[in-house]
């Protein structure tokens, strides 16, 4: 049993950005196994929350620290945190232009199989790999002969998010706000993909302003963050309350 | 939100462009140096210790009346001292190279130089599919493979020798593609001009070896002069690649080079350069002053000429491969990647000619600019009144480094007649820090991120070096742009 064995833990977190405050003490904890969903108002400190745990450059981590696994992160570079198992679905995924997909997830996939010190693997091998992971979210394999994010559609950006961290397998996965943009289609699907991907082991974070995903995903806990921090903790029930009520209501 | 983590960025990528120049070194041997400066006396010593005929005497003269009566051109985005003309040595070579008559007489220094330059003169470990031609300051030292040549009746060897044994082709030719008055640096390249390469590929036949010209510049006053002529006869092929270095000196040298391609009837012709001179340090001191005029002329039906280059060194880069398309349904071809950093400056592109009728043309450009450099595209597409059903392609795509960097796009289009066809495409895209960001969320390296993104974005380019280089050249971006993303 993987009961509160912490995968992440997040205290007393201060942030900022060119002398700005975004994350003012904020404190989470997830286990193993669960899935948490974070809620709140534009310009909360959501996506800064995000950013600051994938170990992005520009943020100033002030005070508290990141546990993963037991060890504080803050160190770490964003590859290595990413080595680790950290996923961050991008909320506005990056086009790379003249850069296969193929190239870029072949490339992603064996530099992880190198921190971990395993062998790589050659291009064939690694195509039944990737063949199996663009069925569970429905993508053709012509997908992968085109440029990464260049020319993809809002939802196609969001599958292809879905497929990297099914290929890597992350251990704690960050979705910002992949649900927005989606139409329902695409919304079950990537449920679905989230749904076999989910086990004991991870942890997933979902990032988003609506219930909506939260019907196809059931998180064991909703947070409601404002102004840097969470305000209100709650179970899938919070999420209804807060679709009926608005924000405003929390204040 | 993007200032301070740019400099962390900057700095990661500063370091990765920044690799140090490899081929910084010098090499000290016994030369024969004529002292600074420029007049008639310089020309006609040049002359006479190539022991050159009249008639080439007379065009270097002539060309250096045309040169005085003309101004450095300031047209092009550049920003630089112009040279002083009489500071600088307009011969210089070797002491030994006088009555050469094998490799093992060159000077062991410079055939180490070579080695080290990763070029091997010496026949055993010589490149199996290239002969090399390798010039050094003023003169060419040798030329590998010229018997092998010889028995298809090509000849490669350096323009000097080939004024001894062949003036007629010389004469026939020098000149004709790049007339003496062309521009400034024409005008003194005619004048002066040293040493480069000379191939003429005869009739039905195809080249059996890639040629190729090395070039080097030692010495730190001296400037280099190279003039290169190719001729391919009727239904003829070959292909044709140079490289450059020199030595790193905190003082500007000069470069001015002409080169000219004549295609007969469906001859095809193909040209690379690896440029990688002395590009200056990262504070803008230094570096190789480099103002070439490559022309090739299509002058047969159905000839082609396909220009390829990777431009990364050189503090100035001042550089137009043109295509003249005379013959009907011939073809010209320009490709290029140059990547400019730190304080670089290149204005570059491609000018291609209609006047056949049929003819087409197709330009693909990729700028790279990093630092504080300044990349600036510059072509010309003109479309001749009789050049029925003239085509051309013209492909601008820019690639920004960091927050400081520059790039410009000048295409100028003429078009007079009515059944031309002309289309032009242009992009501009920035490596930025969520771009990098991307990758390394992704577990992929710095280094590996920025050099998937930079041959992603040369791809269509690269596919033209001979596969030889184009590796290569893939390194080669790599190594310079180590270091400098923001």
């Amino acid at each position: 049993m993987n009961k509160n064995i912490p995968i992440l833990e997040i205290q007393n977190l201060k942030v900022s950005i060119n002398d700005n405050e975004i994350l003012k003490n904020l404190n989470l904890v997830v286990n193993k196994g669960e899935i948490h969903a974070i809620m709140g108002t534009n310009g909360s400190g959501k996506s800064t929350l995000s950013k600051v745990i994938a170990g992005h450059p520009s943020y100033s981590v002030l005070d508290g620290d990141i546990i993963y696994n037991g060890k504080s992160i803050l160190n770490l570079e964003p590859e290595e945190r990413s080595h680790l198992g950290i996923f961050l679905a991008f909320q506005y995924p990056i086009e790379i232009p003249g850069v296969s997909n193929e190239d870029f997830l072949y490339l992603s996939y064996n530099s992880k199989l190198q921190s971990e010190g395993k062998e790589e693997i050659g291009p064939i091998e690694f195509f039944s790999i990737i063949s199996e992971k663009l069925k569970i979210v429905e993508m053709s394999d012509n997908f992968l002969s085109r440029n990464v994010n260049e020319g993809f559609s809002g939802g196609e950006k969001k599958r292809n998010e879905i497929v990297q961290m099914l290929l890597l397998d992350s251990k704690l996965s960050i979705l910002d706000e992949t649900d927005s943009g989606l139409d329902i289609d695409a919304l079950k699907i990537i449920s679905k993909g989230i749904g076999t991907f989910m086990n004991n082991e991870k942890a997933i974070i979902l990032i988003t302003h609506y219930q909506r995903l939260l019907e196809y995903v059931k998180p064991n806990f909703i947070h409601v963050m404002q102004n840097g921090k969470i305000i209100k903790t709650g179970t899938a029930e919070l999420a209804k309350e807060l679709e009926e009520k608005g924000y405003e209501w929390l204040k | 939100m993007i200032n301070k983590s740019n400099k962390v960025l900057n700095k990661n990528i500063t370091k990765l462009v920044n690799e140090p120049y490899k081929y910084g070194f010098a090499t000290e041997i016994e030369k024969e140096s004529f002292s600074k400066g420029l007049n008639e006396d310089v020309i006609r010593s040049i002359s006479q210790k190539k022991n050159e005929p009249k008639f080439l005497l007379d065009f270097r003269l002539k060309a250096y009346k045309k040169w005085k009566t003309m101004k450095c051109p300031e047209w092009a985005q550049l920003r630089f001292f112009e040279n002083n003309y009489q500071d600088i040595i307009y011969y210089s070579a070797p002491k030994s190279t006088e009555k050469l008559n094998s490799l093992e007489e060159v000077d062991p220094e410079i055939l180490k130089t070579f080695e080290k330059l990763g070029i091997s003169l010496t026949e055993q470990k010589r490149l199996t599919n290239v002969a090399v031609d390798a010039v050094f300051d003023s003169v060419s030292i040798a030329t590998t493979f010229k018997e092998e040549l010889a028995q298809y009746g090509v000849i490669f060897c350096s323009i000097s020798e080939a004024v001894k044994n062949y003036p007629n082709l010389i004469k026939k030719y020098l000149g004709t593609v790049v007339p003496i008055g062309d521009n400034y640096f024409t005008a003194l390249n005619s004048a002066v001009f040293t040493d480069g390469s000379f191939c003429y590929i005869p009739e039905n036949t195809k080249c059996p070896l890639e040629l190729s010209t090395y070039f080097r510049i030692n010495e730190q006053n001296s400037g280099q002069f190279e003039r290169t002529l190719i001729v391919a006869e009727k239904n003829s092929q070959v292909s044709y690649l140079e490289g450059c270095t020199a030595p790193k000196y905190d003082e500007n040298q000069l470069h001015a080079a002409v080169v000219e391609l004549v295609a007969l009837d469906n001859a095809n012709i193909k040209y690379s350069t690896v440029q990688n001179w002395y590009s200056g340090d990262n504070k803008g001191k230094g570096g190789i002053f480099n103002f070439v005029t490559k022309r090739g002329l299509c002058a047969g039906k159905n000839s082609k000429i396909s220009w390829t280059q990777v431009e990364t060194g050189s503090s100035i880069t001042w550089k137009y491969p043109s295509c003249t398309l005379v013959g009907d349904d011939s073809k010209g071809e320009f490709y290029s990647v140059a990547l400019t950093n730190n304080f670089q400056q290149t204005d570059t592109g491609s000018k291609m000619i209609h006047v056949g009728k049929n003819t087409k043309s197709r330009i693909v450009s990729k700028g790279i600019s990093a630092g504080n450099s300044k990349n600036t595209y510059r072509g010309h597409v003109a479309i001749n009144k009789k050049a029925a059903g003239a085509r051309n392609y013209s492909q601008c795509d820019s690639l920004l480094v960091g927050n400081s960097s520059n790039a410009n796009t000048f295409p100028f289009i003429y078009v007079n007649n009515s059944t031309g066809k002309i289309e032009h495409e242009a992009s501009t895209s920035k490596i930025g820090e969520e771009q990098v960001f991307y990758f390394l969320q992704r577990g992929i390296s710095l280094e590996k991120a920025i050099e998937l993104i930079i041959s992603g974005f040369c791809r269509e380019v690269f596919t033209e070096l001979p596969l030889e280089f184009s590796v290569e050249a893939d390194k080669l971006l790599s190594l310079k742009l180590e270091g400098s993303i923001g």
